[in-house]
């Protein structure tokens, strides 16, 4: 049984690991702002959440667990927030989208200060 | 809905009372045990909607769990590429929900759905501004939010 646990907590651990790695290579090769807050506020929080599963898991402590679980919450509830408001921020400070932008909505509504 | 779910919550204190023990285990078990008495009474009490939203407010979770695994996969696959060739844009998202809590509600969910993330919303509610990483089709992409993401919404908490 616990060879099952430490072998799943592994696998958990790995996926998870790579999820960041993901997401700082996308923060590395995406072209804009906004591209790359894509890449960090979804393989990142996947990628993080999944490795303090794998830590509730392996620890089998009510204590530990529901901590990392309150954790994993907190995660999801502030990853997209910080993701929005970086958006929102670059935006309204006049940071371009990059050149392949194909339609820019925003554009009529919101007076850019560049 | 919400005093049912303090009802809920004072059965499970109840429960922790009774047997003396308030660890967190038992209080999630006092917590189901509430939860069921509550489910045997629905008929005579007319709560059977509290059960329902339940139901539709783990769907939603479970939709939001599923559709984050898949944006990630998503943002991966594009990220692990030689070439990245996309198209990304800011479009235009004509809201139906007009409640406070539900756009944030609804911009959380988006921000962390495959390809989507909310930038703005309009001064007047109505628009919420979305930046795609990749719109070959912006029509597609407001259908697929509206049939999805935002009709839960509307399902949970009206």
């Amino acid at each position: 049984m616990t060879a099952v646990v430490a072998i799943i907590t592994g696998i958990m651990l790995i996926i998870g690991a790579l999820f960041a790695l993901i997401a700082s290579i996308g923060l590395l090769r995406l072209k804009d702002v906004y591209m790359r807050t894509h890449a960090a506020s979804k393989a990142g929080t996947l990628g993080s959440g999944l490795m303090l599963l794998a830590l509730a898991l392996y620890a089998g402590d009510a204590s530990v667990v529901t901590r990392a679980i309150a954790g994993v919450v907190f995660f999801l509830l502030t990853a997209p927030i910080a993701a929005h408001l970086l958006a929102k921020a670059a935006y309204e400070a006049g940071y371009q989208p990059c050149a392949d932008t194909k339609i820019d909505a925003l554009k009529e509504t919101l007076p850019r200060k560049s | 809905m919400t005093s049912l779910f303090l009802i809920n919550i004072l059965l499970a204190l109840a429960w922790a009372a009774v047997t003396g023990n308030f660890s967190e285990i038992n209080l999630g078990f006092g917590l189901v045990l509430g939860f069921f008495a509550l489910y045997l009474i629905r008929e005579q009490v007319g709560t059977t909607a509290y059960f329902r939203r339940i139901r539709q407010a783990l769907g939603l979770a479970l939709l939001f769990i599923y559709e984050l695994i898949l944006s990630a996969w998503r943002v991966a696959v594009i990220v692990i590429q030689p070439k990245i060739e996309l198209e990304p844009g800011i479009i235009a998202y004509p809201l139906t929900v007009d409640r406070d809590f539900e756009i944030t509600m609804l911009a959380n969910l988006i921000t962390l759905t495959p390809g989507t993330l909310s930038v703005d919303v309009s001064d007047d509610r109505k628009t919420l501004y979305i930046h795609c990483i990749d719109v070959p089709d912006p029509q597609a992409t407001i259908d697929d939010i509206k049939n999805g993401f935002e009709r839960k919404i509307l399902e949970v908490f009206r």
